[in-house]
């Protein structure tokens, strides 16, 4: 082998160089699938036309108003949710170092789940009957929102609180997000037994996560916390290969574990809860997307944060697509799909000989 | 001297693990910390560079007490390898990459690269550099856990049993890459060993640790087979065989 000066400073650029490639691949697949996904609905807009309305051109009144007022709010909160999920995954994973760390498997979305049902049942945010679309609303969805943010930045704190008492360890932090979990599964169904009917569709309205219910504003503030978080965490990713490294090796490079631990699984649940509280529970896009970017650019955090984001951008905009085309006129909620996607994900970490 | 240890105490909740560590250690020097499973070895290694807390005593690197300093100027002077490098899907470059961190601001410079680049070479990992260290072997991730801590640049490597795990050859090949960097860097290393013949082929030094302080300390012709006796519990007889010590016991 040639090793002359620079010869694998040479070759570890081209190797980090495919992987940057990779990602530009990917910005470029999102903004066509962003078109097509905004072209695509009950109303077939072709893509040109789509091109020209998104660039300030306008094309028709009628399109114009569904590309602004619908299509695109729905597009642009499947890509920053499925941003948000899948990076609070990829930093989960790592700081608890277990591939099943995830928004989903922690309590948080079960929680929030259990706090949307506590509102509908207990303040009486509960539900107007509707005969379009998803046939229930929500007659007050602020308050709603409020209380299922409440429970889950509630688990949060409880893991965080538990993990001072008894050590920052991984251990520690899962086993609590799995005991809160099924404590808020178990409350949401003593709720649902006491319920009448009305209720009782609006709690599980609430809990199939869907990208069209948020609006521009809300969409603002979820994108607001989701790029605060990216940035949070591409500032955090040498401390989190370290951490991948073991902890002793992290200690040993200076960095100060159990903070970043702390600070990561904050950050990492304040998304989760701000994207569930607004949009119900989007399940598995946590825990898929960061197994799946791991595979295209391995675990490097300097590349796997980027890569995750835009593979779970990708994959909810798909699945949302999707949904919306499946039984036409009527909309599936993407929630429906993406928790579909949770068994062949298990089965392709087993056979894909991932460390678990 | 490049290292002096004043007085090290520790404590595991109110029980007392280390008391009243002193030694010395100079430049080029390699120490082998000696004792019985639970004596407290791997603890007082960790101390040294803050990983645990001492309840008192300083830790002095030229004439630097580390234990006041924060993490991170520690690990620009202390190198530290633990017993087991957790396997992830990065290449063996990435990973000693990461021992430039304590030296980084925002992003990795070229002369970060260079480091490695050379690091790498000193440690003939050059057929390795690009595989993903998940499918190195347990030898080979032992290697690339020294060269990661060779690359933070430290005035003084901390290794914990680096040989515990590993084959007579790779065993062999790791303290002969540590004796060399020793050699050859101006550093230090302090290890944690169980093998005694080990020990005693590669270190310049031993300190033999008994309930929790230090028994016994010094260079080889100090080691006498009472004392390894006393330590560990069993009678043994130090022969010499072309012109390495050999422990037997009796």
């Amino acid at each position: 082998m040639d090793t002359s000066s620079g010869e694998i400073a040479r070759r570890y650029k081209e190797h980090t160089g495919k992987k940057i490639t990779y990602i530009l691949a990917g910005i470029v697949l999102l903004f066509i699938l962003m078109v097509i996904s905004i072209s695509l609905g009950p109303v077939d807009i072709p893509v040109l036309e789509v091109m020209q309305t998104l660039f300030g051109n306008k094309v028709s009144q009628r399109w114009d108003s569904i590309i602004w007022n619908i299509r695109l709010p729905q597009v642009l909160t499947a890509i920053v949710a499925g941003a948000g999920l899948s990076v609070a995954g990829v930093v989960m994973q790592s700081i608890l170092r277990n591939p099943l760390g995830s928004p989903f498997t922690l309590g948080i979305s079960n929680a929030a789940a259990f706090g949307a049902a506590f509102s509908v049942m207990v303040l009486g945010t509960g539900a107007t009957h509707t005969n379009v679309g998803s046939a229930v609303t929500i007659s007050n969805p602020y308050i709603t929102t409020i209380v299922a943010f409440g429970f889950s930045l509630l688990v949060t704190v409880m893991i965080l609180a538990f993990s001072r008492l008894r050590g920052v360890t991984p251990e520690v932090m899962i086993l609590v997000g799995v005991a809160m979990g099924s404590l808020f599964t178990a409350g949401t169904m003593l709720l649902q037994y006491f319920a009448d009917d009305t209720q009782l569709a609006s709690i599980v309205f609430w809990t199939f996560g869907d990208v069209s219910r948020a609006s521009w504003g809300e969409l603002a503030l979820i994108t607001f916390v989701v790029v605060l978080s990216i940035i949070y965490f591409t500032l955090e990713r040498w401390k989190y290969n370290a951490i991948d490294a073991g902890d002793e090796t992290a200690k040993g490079l200076g960095v100060n574990v159990e903070q970043v631990r702390l600070r990561g699984m904050m950050c990492a649940s304040l998304v989760t809860a701000i994207i569930v509280s607004f949009l119900g529970v989007i399940g598995f896009v946590g825990l898929i997307c960061p197994h799946m970017a791991r595979r295209i650019v391995g675990d490097d955090h300097r590349f796997l944060i980027v890569a995750s984001l835009i593979i779970g951008s990708l994959l909810l905009l798909s699945a949302d697509t999707a949904a919306r085309m499946l039984i036409e006129p009527y909309q599936l909620p993407v929630a429906v799909l993406t928790s579909f996607l949770g068994a062949p994900t298990f089965i392709y970490l087993i056979l894909g000989g991932r460390r678990i | 001297m490049i290292l002096e240890v004043e007085g090290v105490e520790f404590q595991y909740k109110s029980k007392e693990v280390l008391k009243d560590i002193r030694f010395e250690l100079k430049k080029n020097e390699i120490l082998s910390i000696l004792g019985p499973n639970g004596v407290g070895k791997t603890t007082l290694l960790k101390c040294m560079n803050a990983i645990l807390k001492p309840k008192k005593g300083a830790v002095l690197i030229e004439k630097e007490n580390v234990l006041e300093l924060e993490q991170i100027e520690i690990a620009r002077r202390l190198g530290y390898v633990p017993q087991r490098c957790e396997p992830a899907r990065l290449t063996a470059f990435d990973a000693v990459l990461l021992g430039r961190m304590p030296h980084m601001k925002w992003s990795i410079t070229p002369d970060d690269v260079m480091i490695v680049e050379s690091t790498i070479k000193k440690l003939h990992l050059e057929e390795m550099a690009l595989r993903y260290i998940d499918e190195l072997s347990g030898g080979e991730l032992q290697k690339v856990g020294i060269a990661r801590a060779i690359a933070q640049n430290p005035k003084l490597l901390l290794l914990d049993e680096p040989t515990s795990s590993l084959d007579l050859r790779n065993q062999l090949e790791i303290l002969d890459t540590v004796r060399d960097v020793v050699r050859k860097e101006n550093v230090s290393a302090i290890m944690t060993m169980h093998d005694l013949n080990l020990a005693f082929r590669y270190s310049d030094k031993f300190l033999f640790l008994k309930n929790g302080t230090i028994f016994a300390a010094g260079s080889m012709d100090e080691i006498t087979p009472d004392i390894i006796g006393e330590v560990y519990g069993v009678p043994v007889t130090i022969e010499n065989f072309q012109d390495v010590s050999v422990v037997i016991p009796v």
